[in-house]
């Protein structure tokens, strides 16, 4: 029991972020609105960002902006002063993909329901079935 | 480094979308024009690349001028440069091919059309192209989102099928995301070479095989592998035809790469077979794959959807033949990569063109075709003997590599399952055969399409499709020398010969 | 389904936590994400590209080819959204009239589309009455947003910024005016072919500074060779570099947001909006 505590302590950020992920990929599979799994489906892309950002902290770093300007000096850049900028610029990326995904199934769902005038999903497939 | 083909390959075509999809506001006249140009240099490009790595080796290009790690950096090597080529000349043949039919589908946006169908063909050239596993992230999205988009033209349920295929395409592209932050966590590197010498002493760890499985899941779902593969009868039945004999031979094979890719160049040969052994639980599974597609393909009244069931099928023979553990299964994987594609195109472009001239392509509509439609219906021969593995076409050899490499393997089931679904496969289109030869074109209900009009499709829709039947008899002539100056070079060195 | 949904889902939790048991602990200033490639980036970046946000740097330079192909999919996001949901010849439906000056609502039905004309104002089926306070607060914050966007987009070198953050701004300010006037006015002063001609424009500047940078005689996206175009040194070329990439980033962004916007809104007819 007493080396869970370090554990939990250490790593309950990383644990935080696989519970969302669950989370938003159980609304993707389980649920019947196909807008409530869209919805899903922006959490569990979310949580994945989350934890490529929680890869790049440091204990004691500031944002990955160099000290610079008038008072900054000529020093030598230590690293562990600053946030690993790498997982960040991944996750640029990563968040206008979501945004993209999200954009293009926003108008397949307008599609959807122009069509058939309802989003639930066994709806639908009960008026494919009964065509 | 001053050669930069590597890089124009991928640039020209994404110039040439962006051009397309702007010239569709100025002059619609120059856009196919445009994008013919965009997808011939981007196959001109790449056969340059594929015969300069032939001749000189693997080359490598650093983006930005920064060096791997740093920066990103491309590897094109043998596996590479022959699924490169395969890709864009496929592509490209394929928009000659469906000018007409997509001429029809989409009168007033043909601008973002070929856009996205360039776009579509950057993706995929630069998935194959990358060193690089999070750019391979990026590169799957703008693949996947341009082939949501195509795939949700089509009538009736295209955008529902869309939807479904974007759901599980998102969720397989996620895990993959999932897999490479673990990889990243514990390597702090995004590059496949450098990844690969940095993994070695992590082996045992476990965050190491979570990150595999969960790339190979990820992968597994956009490669349509049984169970994963319930996205793709809908999305490529209910396509435009235009689309679907872009999409379906290429995205999964690509994903197919992509798999062996990670396998042999990421976590090397070893790792798979000797740290996890998977070989025989993945064989397994394969069985099942092909036997599943097979059994489901019998019960199909749709030729598409009868097509779409012999992918799935088709994509258990690569994925069981990878994991084989030996050389004789690895060539038949990597061979059928290159043929599966071919046979496939040749198999959707003949249902896309007996599409345009009859606009309905279930089984008991199809009768009488032979007589009507005699070229079109010689390519679909060419390609079933192809698909059932008849010599001398391609089919029979990348299937003679498997079954060899299954029985120097001891897989026993898996050699069964390869020569059942050749024989459901004999039925299958023996059966199109059968309808398409023996019915009487007065019988079934075809509503009110006058006798001229269901003649022979146009030349320009008919002369691609002669050129890649007949490349399906050259590919198999010529496998020894594929073989031998190709594949065996790429083959590692710890799989059994 | 809810059953198939949380066996899934319990398996793959259970392997990710399990998984973390090899993780390096949070925050960890030893880890290998943190000793083994970022490093450079940090010590490196100000003397390679000038340029003090090291994630600007590292987005728009090292990792720059990954950033094109982006906003190259955002581009596809709005060309998708445009071929899926765009109708150009529509039936005219059901509109609706009000006369200024007695307040008088017309409900024309269909038919054919009576001209413009002065006495007579064209409103929305969903039409909300006048109102100055929003309409004219609106108006008059639009520049000033637009201002701030360029600001963000300039000043990603320093701050916090960028080409997409700046360029999603950019693109609220046009859909501030769709909402608070209406969509019409919106793209009367934005009109669809401008807003798609820019889509194209600005990755077409991204790609074609990587072009020209091979065109100088150095590899793609290598900002070095633009030295001898803008007559600075090499490393300020970088600088340039990146910032003349943010920029064809933030008018993509701009278009692809406002496009979007308007498709998804009018369901195609760019017509009548929320």
């Amino acid at each position: 029991m007493s080396e869970l505590i370090p554990l939990i302590v250490a790593k309950y950020n990383y644990w935080l972020y696989i519970i969302l992920m669950m989370i938003g990929l159980y609304a993707m599979i389980a649920k019947n609105n196909l807008v409530k799994k869209l919805v899903g489906m922006n959490i569990f892309q979310t949580s994945i960002i989350l934890f490529y950002v929680s890869i790049g902290c440091k204990k004691g770093g500031t944002i990955p902006i160099i000290h610079h300007g008038i008072h900054a000096g000529r020093h030598v850049v230590d690293p562990a002063h600053y946030v690993n900028p790498l997982p960040h610029v991944l996750m640029l990326t990563a968040i206008v993909v979501s945004v993209s995904t999200l954009g293009v199934a926003l108008a397949l769902a307008v599609k959807i329901y122009n069509r058939y005038k309802t989003l639930e999903e066994d709806e639908i497939l009960a008026r494919l079935r009964a065509k | 480094m001053n050669d930069h083909t590597p890089a124009l390959l991928i640039i020209l075509p994404l110039l040439f979308a962006f051009m397309v999809s702007g010239m569709a506001w100025i002059k619609k006249s120059l856009c196919y024009p445009l994008a013919v140009a965009g997808s011939g240099l981007c196959a001109f490009f790449s056969i340059r690349v594929f015969t300069h790595v032939l001749r000189h080796g693997t080359m490598q290009y650093s983006l930005g001028g920064w060096e791997a790690p740093w920066g990103i950096g491309y590897h094109v090597d043998l596996l590479n440069g022959v699924v490169l080529v395969a890709v864009s000349v496929l592509a490209f043949i394929n928009m000659i091919a469906t000018r007409k039919a997509a001429a029809i589908q989409f009168p007033e946006k043909e601008g973002a059309f070929y856009a996205l169908y360039l776009l579509f063909i950057v993706g995929l050239v630069g998935i194959v192209a990358t060193g690089d596993l999070f750019n391979l992230y990026v590169l799957l999205e703008v693949a996947s989102l341009t082939s949501y988009a195509l795939i949700a033209l089509g009538e009736g349920r295209a955008p529902l099928s869309s939807l479904n295929y974007l759901y599980m395409g998102t969720i397989g592209g996620c895990f993959y995301l999932l897999g490479v932050g673990y990889l990243y966590i514990m390597t702090g590197s995004l590059n496949m070479a450098d990844v690969a010498s940095l993994l070695p002493p992590l082996y045992e760890s476990g965050a190491i095989w979570v990150a595999f499985t969960f790339c190979m899941v990820g992968i597994g779902v956009k490669m349509a592998f049984f169970p994963l593969h319930v996205w793709l009868p809908n999305a490529y039945t209910y396509a435009p035809s235009a689309v679907s004999s872009l999409i379906a031979p290429l995205m999964t094979k690509v994903m197919v790469y992509v798999m062996i890719r990670l396998m042999i160049s990421v976590f090397c040969v070893d790792f798979a077979f000797s740290v996890l052994d998977l070989g025989s639980a993945m064989v397994w599974l394969s069985i099942l794959a092909i036997v599943m597609g097979a059994a489901l393909a019998l019960a199909q009244k749709n030729l598409k959807r009868l097509f779409c069931y012999i992918i799935v099928s088709e994509i258990g023979y690569m994925v069981g033949g990878a994991w084989l553990g030996n050389a004789a299964g690895m060539t038949g994987a990597i061979l059928h990569i290159l043929n599966d594609a071919l046979m496939t195109i040749c198999l959707f472009l003949a249902a896309g063109t007996i599409h345009y001239r009859i606009n309905n392509l279930d089984l008991d509509h199809l009768q009488g075709l032979f007589g009507r439609m005699p070229v079109t219906m010689a390519c679909l021969v060419a390609a079933g003997l192809s698909i059932i593995g008849v010599p001398p076409t391609c089919g029979f050899f990348s299937k003679w590599y498997l079954i060899t490499g299954a029985l120097q393997a001891g897989q026993y089931g898996f050699m069964a399952a390869l020569l059942f679904s050749s024989l459901v496969n004999v039925i299958l289109f023996f059966r199109v055969f059968e309808i398409g030869y023996y019915g009487d074109p007065g019988h079934g209900h075809m509503h009110g399409s006058s006798p001229e009009t269901r003649t022979e499709a146009p030349a320009a829709m008919l002369a691609p499709l002669l050129i890649l039947s007949a490349g399906l008899v050259v590919m198999g002539v010529f496998t020894g020398t594929i073989v031998a100056a190709v594949i065996d070079p790429i083959i590692p060195a710890g799989l059994a010969r | 389904m809810k059953t198939a949904g949380i066996i899934i889902v319990l398996l793959a939790g259970a392997l990710l936590l399990y998984a973390t048991r090899d993780f390096p602990p949070w925050g960890a200033l030893d880890s290998p994400a943190s000793t083994h490639v970022s490093p450079r980036y940090l010590q490196k970046a100000m003397e390679e590209t000038a340029v003090p946000n090291v994630v600007t740097a590292v987005l728009a330079d090292y990792r720059g080819f990954d950033t094109m192909f982006e906003t190259t999919v955002i581009f596809c996001a709005g060309i998708g959204c445009f071929i899926l949901l765009r109708v150009f010849r529509q039936r005219p439906g059901d509109r609706y009239y009000r006369h200024i000056a007695t307040e008088i609502t017309l409900h024309i039905k269909g038919g054919r589309i009576p001209k413009k004309s002065s006495e007579f104002e064209r409103i929305d089926a969903l039409w909300t009455p006048y109102d100055l306070i929003i309409k004219t607060v609106c108006r008059i914050l639009v520049p000033f947003i637009q201002l701030f966007a360029l600001y963000v987009i300039a000043h990603g070198h320093h701050s916090p910024g960028g080409g997409f953050q700046g360029g999603v701004i950019l693109g609220a300010s046009v859909i501030l005016l769709a909402i608070s006037h209406n969509m019409r006015t919106a793209i009367d002063r934005f009109s669809e072919k401008t807003n798609n001609l820019l889509m194209a424009i600005g990755v077409f500047i991204y790609t074609g500074i990587g072009t020209v940078c091979i065109l100088l005689g150095a590899g793609f996206l290598d900002y070095r060779s633009l030295s001898a175009v803008l007559f600075v040194d090499k490393i300020m070329a970088r600088s340039h570099g990146i910032f003349g990439v943010e920029i064809g980033v933030g008018i993509t962004v701009m278009a692809v947001m406002i496009s979007i916007y308007n498709n998804l809104a009018s369901a195609g007819k760019q017509d009548e909006g929320l």
